[in-house]
């Protein structure tokens, strides 16, 4: 093997995570990929860059993040002590912040102008516009009709922070739609424009990327489980769309062989009804918007419609790190219905005083269902993704309480 | 290398006399089953010298508006990678214009690479372009391609670093897809200036024959481009025709394309 091909391989090798993700783009975007993927390992080691980074998550973020048992959570589960790591705490109401800043000091280095993003519930939107206004930056997000109409309250709080919202009436008018129509502005404006995904999904070195802008989670979880414990916890549960709660959360853990990783799904109105977003549940392998993934698919290839109450959810693939990490056994992959959901998104709120988004709501209602059915009972960490503000509206529109709206 | 007759054939011939190829590509199942087939065949009487037939897809993130539009049909149609097949081998039993299969990368994954590729064959097809699978991104798919008995079509794009053409040029067959601008498929008002010289820089590199696409609209740019390089793809354009004047709309378009390329030529 000459150099040359030597270098390649091992460029190959990161690209992946065993047989999955890769860059299955179109050719326009290879200088881009590449000019991403030498500016981020630069970064890596640019002890300028990671001390900024450390200050603004700090400083501007609120981190650390709070770990907090959650007592009368663990009464009406029957289960062992159960942790939130308290990512609902964050600026904006959510962890997709920890990302958006990253990416950002990142374009700002790479000296791109303009930045655009594709968002389902309007978090990861919100967290982009929220840093674009912080760094001076252009800002477009690309967001599903369906979601504009289920999302209102964060549409126009992306407009206060003064980001350009473009709805998507292609195909589902969802995240998947969104993201094509962000991949299409990409290709076309790639020379001065960085895309911010907001999930561990897409070409490398986007999951990857992500996934260590998130691995700050657990990263902290871990320390604070150590201190306040005295251990590490018996399982870690976070709710899994495209995956970047759960991979940032995973990643401190995943040499810990002894720490049961749990991902749960959305299974929307039952995985036999057709009508879910459980990809690694009910898909099969296949490649969506730049990688390979599970994914949700008719027999043809045609991508399938995904479901879910919670709009953060709603997507047909999955980060390419969930696909390896449910192949080799090294995570748990389960699922929650939009009523267990919904009932979940209830009874935090009723018991802890704490409404989490909906997306957050699916690892609570496993850890409510599954009682002390896992890890023996042990402790257990939960990654509380994001604050449930955004999803009152909707959540009451579905319950027939219309008139306070 | 050169695989039966076919693709490279028609390039050389065309070449000999002077002419560009005329490239034009469609959406199988657009606008319903019946005036596709009447389509194909009408682009293939109007001079055609190699078509693209585009196998719908339901995230076509390299496409624009009309191609998107075009493919939602198709797919609402009952369009299938097999339905495509079927088309090719009914379009085979009256034209022999070589046909390349243009198709995103999942439905043929999930139909299987190898079982495609020798179905297709069979069906009659010459070349096979899939857009999300660039130079590198996956050896193993690649090599099964580049060893059937499909011309594996490569795309080169304006943004693709000098050091990298060589390198996608080597793996691609039949001819060099260069696309014409960074973007989506779509028409343009204007092509870019530069393009001519692009052409001739990838031509120190490029032993193959060089096709562009991408915002070719009027007969006018296809002349233009037509002076610059060995072929011409015309898509967004040509579906826009079919929308508005049905499969002998399609015709005309190409026809005029074709009028105002060989011209261009003498």
């Amino acid at each position: 093997m000459s150099r040359d091909q030597a270098m390649e391989a091992s460029a190959q090798a990161d690209d992946r995570f065993g047989a999955f993700g890769g860059r299955y783009v179109p050719e326009t975007l290879i200088a881009a990929l590449d000019e991403l993927t030498a500016a981020y390992a630069a970064a890596r080691q640019d002890d300028a860059f990671q001390e900024e980074l450390r200050d603004l998550l700090r400083d501007y973020v609120g981190r650390p993040t709070p770990l907090y048992r959650a007592r009368r959570l663990e009464e009406a589960a029957s289960s062992g002590e159960l942790y939130l790591k308290r990512e609902d705490l964050n600026h904006t109401g959510a962890h997709k912040i920890n990302n958006t800043i990253g990416q950002t000091l990142l374009a700002r280095r790479m000296g791109k102008g303009r930045i655009i993003a594709e968002t389902g519930a309007g978090q990861h939107g919100v967290a982009t516009a929220t840093a674009c206004a912080l760094f001076d930056i252009e800002c477009v997000v690309y967001m599903g009709e369906e979601d504009v109409e289920r999302q209102a309250l964060n549409v126009y709080r992306m407009e206060l922070l003064g980001a350009e919202v473009r709805p998507v009436g292609s195909g589902t008018r969802t995240l998947k739609d969104a993201t094509n129509e962000a991949i299409r502005d990409w290709v076309t404006n790639v020379q001065g424009t960085h895309y911010i995904i907001g999930s561990v999904v897409g070409p490398a070195p986007f999951p990857r990327m992500v996934r260590d802008f998130q691995a700050v989670i657990g990263e902290e979880a871990r320390a604070q489980m150590l201190e306040r414990v005295g251990r590490l916890p018996a399982a870690v549960i976070a709710c899994v769309g495209g995956g970047s709660n759960a991979m940032g959360i995973f990643h401190a853990f995943i040499d810990d062989q002894e720490v049961e990783l749990i991902g749960v799904e959305a299974a929307g109105e039952g995985l036999d009804s057709g009508r879910h977003s459980a990809s690694l549940a009910a898909g099969r392998p296949g490649v969506l918007h730049g990688a390979m993934s599970y994914l949700l698919q008719d027999a043809d290839g045609q991508v399938a419609p995904a479901h879910s109450v919670s709009a953060g959810l709603d997507y047909p693939g999955v980060g390419p790190e969930h696909s390896h990490l449910k192949e080799i056994g090294r995570a748990r992959y389960v699922s929650v219905t939009d009523g267990e959901a919904l009932d979940a998104f209830h009874r935090l709120g009723e018991l802890e005083g704490i409404i989490p988004a909906l997306e957050s709501a699916h690892a609570i209602a496993y850890a409510l269902r599954a009682g002390s059915g896992y890890a023996d009972g042990g402790p257990t960490l939960i990654c509380l993704s994001g604050r449930g503000d955004k999803d009152v509206a909707h959540v009451a529109r579905l319950e027939g309480r219309d008139s306070i709206l | 290398m050169t695989k039966g007759p076919g693709i490279s054939e028609r390039f050389a011939q065309r070449r000999s006399e002077g002419r560009a190829a005329l490239i034009p590509y469609l959406t199988v199942g657009y606008p319903d089953t019946q005036q596709s087939a009447e389509c194909l065949t009408a682009v293939a009487e109007a001079g055609a010298d190699i078509i693209e037939f585009g196998i719908p897809f339901s995230d076509p993130l390299a496409d624009g508006p009309t191609i998107q539009a075009a493919t939602f049909v198709a797919l609402q149609n009952g369009m299938t990678v097999e339905g495509t097949l079927e088309a090719l081998r009914r379009f085979r039993a009256s034209w022999d214009t070589p046909v390349v299969l243009f198709s995103y990368l999942n439905p043929i994954l999930q139909y299987g690479m190898g079982r495609f590729i020798s179905d297709a064959a069979e069906a009659g097809a010459q070349g096979l372009l899939l857009t999300d699978l660039p130079a590198g991104a996956d050896p193993d798919l690649e090599g099964e391609m580049r060893d059937g008995p499909l011309d594996f079509i490569r795309l080169l794009a304006p943004t693709t670093e000098p050091d990298r053409v060589p390198r996608v040029a080597e793996g691609g067959q039949g001819f060099l897809y260069y696309i014409s601008r960074t973007g989506v498929t779509g028409a343009t008002q204007q092509l870019r200036d530069g393009l001519g010289g692009e052409i001739e820089a990838l031509r120190e590199v490029v032993e193959l024959p060089i096709a562009v696409g991408f915002g070719i609209s009027t007969p006018g740019q296809a002349a233009m481009v037509a002076g610059v390089a060995d072929g011409v793809v015309v898509g967004s354009a040509l579906i826009t025709a079919l929308t508005s004047g049905g499969p002998d709309g399609a015709g005309e378009l190409v026809a005029s394309f074709r009028a105002a390329m060989d011209q261009a030529a003498h």
